[in-house]
Parts: C-alpha cells; structure tokens; sequence
C-alpha cells in the first residue's frame, strides 16, 4: 500500500505536484518508485529548458527499466534538483522529499486529481 | 498461457514481483529489490527458483556419441560427476542454445537447456539423435534451485553432510540428502559467484527452499528474482541466448572458444564454424565513461561509424557502474579504444573493457 498524501495533487501517470505563489514543485509518487524499483540514473533537464504539459520532460532509470516522466504543466524550468543526480536513490527512500523540478511562468495545466482519485488509479493498476 | 513452477505459490509468500518470463510467472524481485538482492549473492547469500530451465536426460549405449555430434564441446573421456557447458548448432552455425551437460554415467547424461529453448532444443536433438541413444523431456518433474554466494557451503553444510558437497567448481553429486530431500547439487551457477545449483523432484521444491531459507537467516541469506540474476550474470560478462548469442551469432562471435572443440569430428556446425573462419565481430565488454545507462539494442559508434550494436547492458549494482556488452567489428574490439553508444538519441561516451566486469575473490 503506498503512501498518497492528502496536500498534493497528481497525474494519472504518477507524479505529484504542489503548487506556491505560481511555482510549481514536481515529483514521482510512491507508487511510482516502487513500480520502479531501485533507482539508479535520472536524466534532469537544465534550468530554462521549456516543459508541456503531458509530453515527457526527464526520465529515470531503474537497474531494469527505463521510465519516462511527464509535465503536468506547461512552463519553464527554474529550479532542479541537482542532489537526484549523485543520489537518485532519495526518490526511493523520500519520494515526497526528492522533488525533480520547479516551474514557473505556468501557461497551462493538466486537470490534475486529488489523493482520493489518484488512489483509484493506483487501485486500478495494482 | 504462462506457468508457474513448483515454487510459484511460495514466491506468492515471500513477497515477489511477479511477472511472465519465457513462459513462465517467476518473481523479478521480492520486497528487497533487485540492488539489496545483488549485493546479498556477491557478499553473502541468495536463493533463486531456476525450476523453469529445462532438464533432458539422455540413455542409451550411443548416448555419449548423440552428445558429441549434437553438441559443440567434447564429452569423450570425462569423468563420471562432471559438467561441462557447450552449444547446439545449426548447420549454418549458429546457436540454437546453450546449455551445461552432466555426465552420471558412461550411458547416462543430464542436459540443462534454458526455459526459452526447451521445446525447440528437445525437437532439434531428438531428430538429430544416433540409433541407440534415448532422450527424456524431464524438466516438469524438476525443481531447481541456485544457491549462489560465499556463505552458500555454509548454508548448505547445515542441511546435509558437508563432504557429499562437490568440492569443485563444474562438478556435482547425485543423492546428497539435504534436510531428508533426495537432490542433485552442482558446484555451477549463472552469478559469477561460488555457490551451487539443486535439483530435486518438483514435489518437494517447496520443502527445500523453506530448509534453505531457514538454514541461511543467520547469514544473510535472502530470496532473489530474475532481475538480480540478471545484473549478476552480467556483471560476471556471462552470456544470455536471446541476447549474445541466437541463431544468427556463432558461438565464436560470443567469444565462446572454450565451449567449441573445432578438432573433434562430426559435430552439427563444425563445417560452418570452420569455413567462416576468423570472426568478422566478436563480443566486447563497455563501460559508460559519461552519465547514464547503456541497454540492449543500442547502436556502439567510433565518429561516425557505427562499430556494432549493445546485447545486454543495465546498472552493474556491486561495481556501482553502468556495463554494457556490445557484438562489435573485429578490427574495433581492442581493449581501450573509446566508443559512444546512442542512447534513445543521446551519445554517451564508454570503453571496451576486459571482462569479466566483475571476478570474485
């Protein structure tokens, strides 16, 4: 059973995302690193690459698997999580911590679900 | 329709991540994941259900001849208890499977075939079979189990008399009784580890793995899934049939020459193997240099000439380092030379390495 925090909203294709005076923090749900498993490579974008919404921005490596991640927003890119690069294990051990992105100048955004919907997609995918 | 193996309810139990591999529902990894899984083989223990390979046993007073023909090794004057690995080939020589022989008697042999090939293997043999040699499809009345790492004497010490235990490497006992199971244990193993590989009758699987599991916790021992037995096996540049070698690769190419034995007579592909010649690519070990993980399929570049193609590659979890195998032209192969591997449209830099990536102690 994965952890889904009440104060976040997400995607369908399991990321988080919180939202302050316009910026964006995006991330990858519990559900999502441990479908993933242990993760060992991430693929960060640079600080001004423009996002949009539902294509793919990054992605992450599992010993296994290679898995895109998308934006639910459209934006740019004003902050990364440099920390991901040398340890992309904080996203298995603090999902909700080991943020990826910040977005800023936010045009556009997918319907995003909150905790009770996005635990159904979960259910459903379980 | 995929299978499962006698073990599949226990996999259920331990908490493994099921999924469908070459016909079958095995776990890819339990709760531990596949990095903990690794590094329990490569420093104390782990446990993988293998009951999916395929198991033919081969009878008869021309058994050893059947072999020798089918086969790319020569099993002549090899002693009783032994094993010895080699490759099925196709006229053309290619390689239709590779596969590890054990000898119990002069008219008595054990052939272990991987799960993907089985039926195939067990149609090409049993047309190609001299007159007075028998070949038994034996593999559903099996239950393998691989007990790989450096407390695995340990573990199995405590289950059965530890000088029944064979005491080298590609050798095996038959009847050892461990914890009151009739099982065939094989100093052999697909990790590049020390360790052992049982067989025993599917029935009593089950009762097997709870003895070892039990036997192990004090050391470390913890189940493993597909995933770690593939990092592993990867780690220790073993090769995989579907992805270092198939049909359209010889066993030369796989840089198997200590399996083929182009000096004995007869075989199917020997013709072949030596009107090639020299391989024109040959397979090579790859390191990333830059950031990022080199997989499967991907085209290995010098400039702008593409050199070959990846066969296998993930995240090495012991050597804390992205490997990679790659079929590449001959004249590129050297130790050192700097390629680029086109990952998903993005060059990452890497370089031939010698392999084994990884040796243990």
């Amino acid at each position: 059973m994965s952890t889904i925090p009440e104060n976040l909203r997400y995607t369908a294709s399991h990321e988080w995302v919180s939202e302050e005076d316009g910026i964006f923090t995006i991330g990858l749900t519990d559900f999502a690193q441990n479908s993933l498993g242990d993760l060992v490579f991430v693929n960060l974008p640079q600080v001004g690459d423009e996002v949009v919404a539902g294509e793919s921005f990054s992605d992450v490596e599992s010993v296994k698997a290679v898995s895109d991640i998308f934006s639910p927003v459209s934006g740019t890119i004003i902050e990364v999580n440099e920390e991901l690069a040398d340890a992309p294990e904080l996203i298995n051990e603090d999902p909700y911590g080991a943020w990826l992105v910040r977005v800023g100048g936010v045009t556009e955004s997918e319907d995003l679900l909150g905790a009770e919907a996005y635990a159904e997609v979960c259910e459903s995918e379980e | 329709m995929d299978r499962k193996t006698p073990l599949y309810d226990i996999h259920i139990a331990e908490g493994g991540k099921i999924v469908p591999f070459a016909g079958y529902l095995l776990p890819v990894h339990y709760e531990t994941g596949i990095i903990a899984e690794h590094e329990a083989v490569r420093t104390a223990a782990g446990m993988f259900d293998v009951s999916h390979m395929g198991e033919f046993l081969l009878t008869g007073p021309t058994a050893l001849d059947s072999l020798n023909h089918l086969v790319t090794n020569d099993y002549s004057a090899m002693p009783v208890g032994r094993a010895r690995y080699g490759v099925l080939c196709t006229e053309d020589g290619g390689c239709i499977d590779d596969l590890i022989v054990y000898k119990f008697a002069d008219d008595e042999w054990l052939m272990v075939v991987n799960a993907s090939n089985r039926l195939k293997d067990f149609a090409h043999i049993s047309e190609n079979l001299l007159a007075g040699t028998h070949c038994e499809d034996v593999s559903d009345s099996i239950a393998q189990i691989a007990l790989q790492g450096p407390c695995s004497r340990d573990v199995l010490a405590k289950l059965c008399d530890a000088d029944r235990l064979p005491a080298a490497y590609y050798t095996c006992t038959r009847h050892v009784d461990v914890a009151g199971i009739d099982a065939l244990v094989s100093q052999t193993g697909y990790t590049g580890e020390f360790g052992y590989e049982l067989y025993v009758a599917a029935d009593t699987g089950a009762e097997l793995w709870w003895a070892l599991r039990e036997a192990g916790r004090s050391c470390g021992l913890i189940p493993c899934g597909l995933g770690a037995r593939d990092t592993l096996r990867l780690e220790a540049s073993m090769p995989l049939y579907g992805h270092e070698m198939d049909e359209t690769i010889s066993p030369l190419e796989c840089g198997l020459d200590f399996g083929v034995r182009l000096d004995k007579d007869g075989f199917i592909g020997r013709d072949a193997l030596i009107a090639a010649g020299k391989p024109a690519r040959c397979r090579v070990g790859l390191e990333a240099a830059g950031r990022g993980i080199i997989r499967e399929h991907q085209d290995v570049y010098i400039g702008d000439e593409r050199i070959g193609h990846t066969t296998s590659g993930t995240f090495a979890p012991h050597l804390r380092k992205a490997i990679a195998m790659a079929l590449v032209g001959y004249g590129h192969a050297t130790i050192g030379t700097e390629v680029e591997v086109d990952v998903r449209g993005r060059r990452i830099a890497a370089v031939i390495v010698p392999m084994p990536f990884y040796k243990h102690a």
